[in-house]
């Protein structure tokens, strides 16, 4: 895995707060205490169940692909062609990301197995480096 | 006696395209004007307007399109519901006839959407100092698009488009077959933006969007405005004969929006509230997807057209690919589903949209459809989905010919 998190001098700052960069990186949710539903991002109250407690909750590192799609035409200053993927994580939890290293539809099966994986996506003038995450296919990550 | 049942009466959309020579209220007044003029009633005899637009929505339309058809004091109602804005505009406007408000409404759709393109317009270029800090409820230091996935419109459609065909084994080629499908249907109508027949080949080899789908499958942004008139059953019963004789019922009227779902908030469901809109509105009419004659739907992409087919209960579940295989949806098929060509080459000025689709399926019903007429279609629906979400299913049906003309 490239990139590997945690020992190196650079700053470092996940690409959206949901990322946590310990050892391994691994992605968190906030979960409603009232019915378990996963958010990753702030919400005022469950969009489930009507609750406003939530608790953080670590999610999995490896999961199925649900859908995807290979963007050829992106939006402006985004390199294409990319593989975006819905994964259905394992024990909960359904994450969309780039599916890494795929380009082509023939690599793609129904409920195929993947793992979570993160690089550098960027660096700002102070020279802090912004950490994403995708996914690859576990028997290319294996 | 009369019904709570809600009638049009008028009806007209502009031609779909790009007009620099018209602006957004240009095209809401030939619409509504039009319509009037169909519904044999002029602005003077309208209780209350609802007037739907996305991308002018702070700009008071309603009362912008008074100004230039007939400032009558009544009640404006300004609506944008995503790409369900016009049906939701149609939708007020039955409301205030089912409250009692009014009998009479006009209903008006409108969007002018030019050059933008597929994916919005260009980001500006930064002169400042680049310095990472965390942004908004992800708490994200850069743009997420490209790469975190994609969640611009193509892809989001295509994914769920595969979503399905995981899950059914649906191939790309029954997904280029749909937009082989409304293309050619779209040869016959004269307000469609484009009017170009592709074979299936061309469709399958063209620029490829985002998998599955390739340019010909994706609708363009264009210009462009509807409109209907709706009355009260009672009000129908005092008009002219020969208005109510051309009067199609709205059957039912519907509108959902997204349930939570686990998956709901990176991937859009598009499914369960169209599938709830349209079971709602079978039961309103009392009637099955087996009594339909032709259906309007949103194929925004060709991906979303298939899957609707069985969200709209169209198809066995499960078997939307061997429902286009069949050729069901044709003109000719079991089924016709946008025989106007479709978003994919009717248009999609989104505004405008979910009336079109009313105006579409009443041409028919009224057996006002020229060319592209489907011989004794009875019972119609029309779908709109827009993200955020919302959907909304209306049921026309053709007012019986013999037995119940009095008065």
């Amino acid at each position: 895995m490239p990139n590997s998190i945690g020992h190196r001098m650079p700053q470092q700052i996940p690409i959206v707060d949901y990322l946590v960069l310990s050892e391994p990186p691994h992605l968190e949710a906030h979960a409603c205490t009232g019915c378990d539903a996963l958010y990753f991002d702030r919400r005022n109250a469950c969009a489930h169940c009507g609750g406003t407690e939530f608790t953080r909750k670590p999610l999995s590192n490896e999961g199925r692909v649900r859908a995807y799609t290979i963007v050829h035409r992106a939006a402006p200053s985004v390199p294409a062609p990319y593989t975006s993927v819905v994964v259905d994580l394992d024990d909960g939890g359904v994450v969309k990301a780039n599916l890494l290293d795929v380009t082509g539809p023939e690599h793609i099966e129904p409920g195929m197995p993947v793992r979570l994986g993160t690089y550098v996506a960027g660096v700002d003038d102070d020279g802090v480096e912004a950490v994403a995450f995708g996914y690859r296919r576990q028997e290319d990550a294996a | 006696m009369s019904s709570g049942d809600v009638w049009i009466i008028g009806t007209s959309m502009t031609p779909f395209g790009r007009f620099e020579d018209k602006d957004l209220i240009d095209l809401a007044s030939d619409a509504a004007l039009d319509a009037l003029t169909d519904a044999d009633s002029t602005i003077s005899d309208m209780g209350v307007v609802a007037v739907g637009n996305v991308y002018e929505a702070n700009s008071h339309n309603g009362q912008r399109l008074q100004k230039q058809i007939g400032q009558t004091g009544v009640p404006v109602y300004n609506v944008v519901n995503a790409c369900a804005t016009g049906a939701t505009a149609v939708r007020v406007a039955l409301l205030s006839l089912a409250a009692g408000e009014a009998d009479t409404a006009l209903a008006v759709g409108a969007e002018t959407m030019g050059k933008m393109g597929m994916l919005g317009e260009a980001a500006k270029s930064r002169d400042t100092k680049k310095q990472y800090s965390r942004k908004g409820r992800y708490g994200s230091v850069l743009k997420t698009e490209g790469i975190l996935g994609t969640g611009l419109m193509p892809g989001v459609f295509a994914q769920a488009g595969t979503e399905y065909a995981l899950r059914h084994g649906v191939t790309d080629v029954q997904f280029a077959r749909v937009a082989q499908k409304n293309h050619a249907h779209s040869v016959l109508n004269p307000l469609a933006q484009y009017r170009k027949e592709f074979s299936l080949q061309e469709i399958l080899e063209a620029e490829a969007i985002a998998y599955p789908n390739t340019l010909p499958m994706c609708c363009p942004t264009g210009d462009g405005a509807a409109a209907v008139v709706l009355v009260s059953d009672a009000r129908l019963k005092t008009l002219d004969p020969d208005v109510r004789k051309r009067a199609v019922k709205i059957s039912a009227s519907v509108l959902t929006s997204d349930p939570w779902v686990e998956s709901g908030q990176v991937q859009p469901d598009v499914n369960t509230l169209t599938r709830n809109a349209a079971d709602a509105a079978y039961e309103q009419a009392g009637i099955g997807p087996q009594d339909i004659g032709l259906v309007e739907l949103h194929d925004c992409f060709a991906t979303a057209e298939l899957i609707h087919y069985d969200n709209l209960r169209l198809c066995e579940p499960g078997g939307a690919g061997e429902f286009i295989d069949s050729g069901a949806p044709w003109r000719e098929g079991k089924i016709p589903v946008n025989v106007s060509g479709g978003l994919l080459s009717k248009g999609h000025p989104i505004g405008a949209t979910g009336i079109a689709n009313l105006y579409e399926v009443t041409a028919h019903l009224r057996g006002e459809a020229g060319e592209r007429q489907i011989e004794g279609a009875k019972v119609g629906l029309t779908h709109v989905i827009g993200l955020a979400s919302a959907c909304a299913v209306h049921i026309l049906e053709a007012r019986p010919t013999s037995g119940s003309e009095v008065g």
